[in-house]
């Protein structure tokens, strides 16, 4: 900034600038609504791709089920599953939870065995506030998959 | 970490698959909470839970702190004949609690 101006040119200097900044900061909040496609490195994005490693998951067979609206974010009853023979050469070794919002992104990880006849488990979470809930089945072949889902929830449950 | 219960069907038919529900109490702190003084409450869970039939491993869990209080656990079992489930629930640390119960396997 030049110092020989006069005040009244400084000043209007200054309002300038503080108005693009202003305008800045306005515009700021809306990016990352755009570059939802492409998070920036979260830790439950860290977590999946630990999870996953080089794999590439699918969709379809592996289903989240639980309530759309969770009054209590404390106590949040959910149920995985994956459609599975679960034979001895074709089976679901582990079903991993991921929360997108909470402190950390670790859930679960319910580990299964053919003598489970049912690739299926139940358990309550805490959710700290409305986001989406990630589950990745890790298959006998290797294979991934994995499926999202979203959930409102009313009161938070982290504690104080 | 204390009054673990498990419930099982009544009767089971070999080869069917039943559900296997259980529940403990604990208060599974995160150890995100803090106390009056500001001091952060130190993080204690049941971090792992496992069952096995006749000594054979049927289902586990590793848990964090975002599984609620009192932990509540289900799973699937095909039953492969008359036998014993043993549960076992650890917490950080290293205690354990260890639940026995016989499947009433009927022809």
């Amino acid at each position: 900034m030049t110092k020989i101006g006069s005040p009244a040119v400084c000043n209007r200097r200054r309002f300038v600038v503080a108005a693009a900044a202003a305008t800045a900061v306005a515009v700021l909040p809306s990016l990352p609504a755009l570059a939802q496609d492409q998070p920036e490195a979260k830790p439950w994005d860290a977590l999946v791709k630990k999870i996953l490693g080089d794999a590439k998951p699918v969709e379809g067979k592996l289903t989240i089920d639980m309530a759309e609206i969770a009054e209590n974010g404390n106590t949040v009853p959910f149920t995985v599953a994956v459609d599975s023979p679960m034979s001895d050469k074709d089976y679901v070794k582990a079903i991993h939870l991921i929360s997108t919002a909470n402190p950390r992104p670790e859930v679960v990880v319910f580990r299964f065995t053919p003598a489970a006849g049912v690739a299926k488990a139940e358990s309550r979470l805490r959710l700290v506030s409305t986001q989406d809930v990630i589950a990745i089945a890790e298959l006998s072949d290797g294979k991934f998959l994995m499926t999202r889902r979203p959930v409102k929830v009313t009161v938070g449950g982290c504690g104080g | 970490m204390q009054n673990p219960r498990v419930k099982l069907p009544e009767k089971a038919k070999p080869g069917e698959v039943i559900q296997v529900k259980t529940l403990i109490s604990h208060v599974m702190e995160t150890g995100q909470r803090k106390d009056a003084d500001g001091k952060t409450i130190p993080r204690k869970i049941i971090n792992s839970f496992s069952a096995k039939f006749e000594g054979q491993d049927v289902f586990s869990a590793e848990m964090f702190p975002g599984i609620s209080a009192n932990p509540y656990l289900s799973f699937f079992f095909k039953v492969p004949g008359p036998g014993e489930f043993e549960f076992t629930w650890v917490e950080d640390g290293g205690a354990r609690v260890v639940q026995k119960e016989k499947l009433n396997v009927v022809a």
